[in-house]
């Protein structure tokens, strides 16, 4: 079975916009999936830039999906429904 | 304590949209549009019963951002009028809070309830305990007489079922000071004679319907002009933001600051002079115990609230103080700016000629998302005075008796009581020190900080206290302790 990846943008819009909050996962996804699940910080996913849609922000990525107003629950989600569809 | 959730998204999202409106060349229609395009037509409607009343709302919000009352809004005045008022001010008020009361129309009065839970027991502790007559049975169950309840909770605590409840009012709950009431209309109104500015309300409110009165627009003006502005970053700032300080100086001086200080280089002062004091008061003169004088809401208390301790209070003045007579000692033409994690910042500079503005964390970060600026990729410009490591500790919870304690030749003579957020019942203890000239447990130096966990969890803070105390870990690994300085 392949890694998730969860990308979690730490750019300075991101980290303003309540992404500060999501640096929780980095404690919970490790306890809760081990190895199925890699979660990664990046400095700046370019997604609010991209588009201009810094108010959709803070965004992750996990594999190719893109998470708007991303929260812990938001991402949990989708990491569970991922690994239920595996 | 951090802003988490819905409500100060979009108090962020409207600060940077203001920010954008004034960098742009139409001001005041931009601003005006500020409702329209964060709730365009046909979308969804998150909140509120129709998209007319959401708008009406994000105008009530961005009117604190312009550095206005919310509550003296006439309804006729637009936005752009606003924005035009705003930029034609020249002064600033002293009230730092705003209550955009429309809000409070979703938070009910408080109420005693008896809930389903209620098992009709034979023994009644309920009935019993009550002293004010509010409780009756009714088909075998407990009932609340509200004219009569006086809201004790003397049956709440004795239900051994926990059938009882209260339903409780955010901002007057957490209020240490009982300054915030919702009043006959049921609208929360802020009692400025009281307020100590502590800012609890504003974290506490799940509608985010108390606001910081923002002077963001008065320091942009000023930016644009050829004044030159510098920032005064208060040491919680070491926390808030990902990069490092150095990081941090550089992506400010991007936004339009022209220099940036530490106000840990005040703090330094302040624990130097604070040990001085304590080795007269406490050492030479047998003072029983000493309260630190940093905590801009614990002065505010003292001064509002709590005469009796102030014969016990330090006499050294802040940090803030000191960075900002410093800067203005040598430069008195700059224009200074304090970064604040807290809206109590804001009532401490506006009695200080030596500090003209204050733009607190979120607004700052703001100013970040507005101009596109990621602080990652700024390099590092060295501050002039480098901080010490106790200094750069000041905002977090116990770091200033420690920085006070490392000042000392005599380490040993001071005993730290930590004060670790005001409430009811710390202010209750602070009154009992007073009264019994002694403190608990021996200890000497009684440290305050009104937010729990210090500065780090002001009211405007943008990073969780736990990972802004490993960033600021992180700095004072790499600096000196304040012998060595």
């Amino acid at each position: 079975m392949e890694q998730i990846k969860v990308n979690v943008c730490m750019g300075t819009t991101c980290f303003v916009m309540g992404g500060s909050n999501l640096q929780e996962l980095y404690d919970i996804i490790p306890q809760k999936y081990g190895e199925k699940v890699k979660i990664i910080g990046r400095p700046c996913l370019k997604l609010c830039s991209d588009n201009g849609e810094y108010s959709k922000a803070p965004y992750v990525k996990i594999d190719e999906d893109v998470i708007e107003e991303a929260t812990i629950e938001k991402v949990l989600d989708l990491v569970d429904k991922k690994l239920g569809s595996v | 304590m951090y802003n988490a959730g819905q409500a100060i998204h979009l108090k962020k999202e409207i600060l940077v949209r203001l920010i954008k409106a004034f960098l742009s060349d139409n001001f005041e229609e931009n601003t005006r549009l500020i409702p329209f395009k964060m709730r365009k037509k046909g979308t969804e409607v998150p909140y509120r019963c129709c998209i007319y009343k959401e708008r009406a709302i994000l105008k009530d919000r961005t009117i604190a951002g312009l550095g206005f009352q919310i509550e003296e809004d006439d309804e006729t005045v637009s936005l752009a009028t606003y924005a035009k008022r705003a930029m034609e001010r020249t002064e600033i008020d002293g009230k730092n809070l705003t209550v955009l009361q429309v809000a409070c129309k979703g938070c009910a009065p408080s109420q005693i309830f008896v809930t389903d839970l209620c098992q009709g027991c034979v023994a009644r502790p309920c009935l019993t305990s009550c002293k004010f007559g509010a409780i009756s049975i009714k088909d075998g169950k407990s009932t609340i007489d509200n004219s009569k309840c006086k809201k004790c909770q003397m049956c709440m605590n004795n239900c051994p079922y926990n059938a009882i409840v209260k339903r409780t009012i955010p901002c007057e709950d957490v209020c240490p000071v009982n300054a915030i009431k919702k009043d006959e209309k049921g609208f929360a109104v802020i009692d400025f004679e009281k307020c100590i500015n502590c800012g609890k309300c504003i974290s506490a409110c799940p509608f985010g319907a108390v606001h910081e009165k923002s002077q963001i627009i008065d320091i942009l003006k000023v930016m644009k002009s050829d004044k030159k502005v510098v920032g005064l970053i208060a040491p919680a700032l070491a926390g808030q933001f990902p990069g490092n300080i150095y990081q941090l100086k550089s992506a400010m001086i991007k936004a339009g600051f022209d220099d940036v200080y530490e106000v840990a280089q005040g703090a330094d002062i302040t624990a130097q002079n604070e040990a001085k004091e304590f080795a007269e008061r406490i050492t030479e003169n047998g003072q029983p115990f000493m309260t630190t004088s940093c905590c801009a809401g614990y002065n505010q208390l003292i001064k509002k609230h709590l005469e009796e301790i102030k014969p016990f209070v330090s006499e050294t003045e802040t940090p803030l103080y000191y960075t900002a007579e410093l800067i203005k000692k040598n430069n008195p033409e700059f224009v200074t700016v304090f970064i604040s994690p807290c809206v109590a910042k804001r009532a401490e500079s506006f009695e200080n000629k030596n500090i003209d503005y204050v733009m607190n964390v979120e607004e700052l970060g703001a100013l970040f998302v507005a101009q596109k600026i990621e602080i990652f990729d700024c390099e590092e410009t060295k501050f002039k005075k480098e901080s010490s490591k106790q200094g750069r500790n000041f905002g977090v919870s116990g770091g200033v008796a420690e920085a006070v304690k490392k000042s000392l030749k005599d380490e040993n003579s001071v005993k730290p009581f930590v004060i670790n957020g005001l409430n009811k019942n710390s202010i209750k203890l602070l009154k009992r020190f007073a009264k019994e000239n002694k403190c608990d447990e021996n200890c000497n130096l009684v440290e305050v900080m009104c937010c729990e966990g210090g500065c780090i969890a002001g009211n405007a803070t943008i990073n969780s206290k736990k990972t802004a105390k490993n960033l600021i870990n992180e700095l004072i690994e790499q600096s000196n302790d304040i012998d060595k300085i």
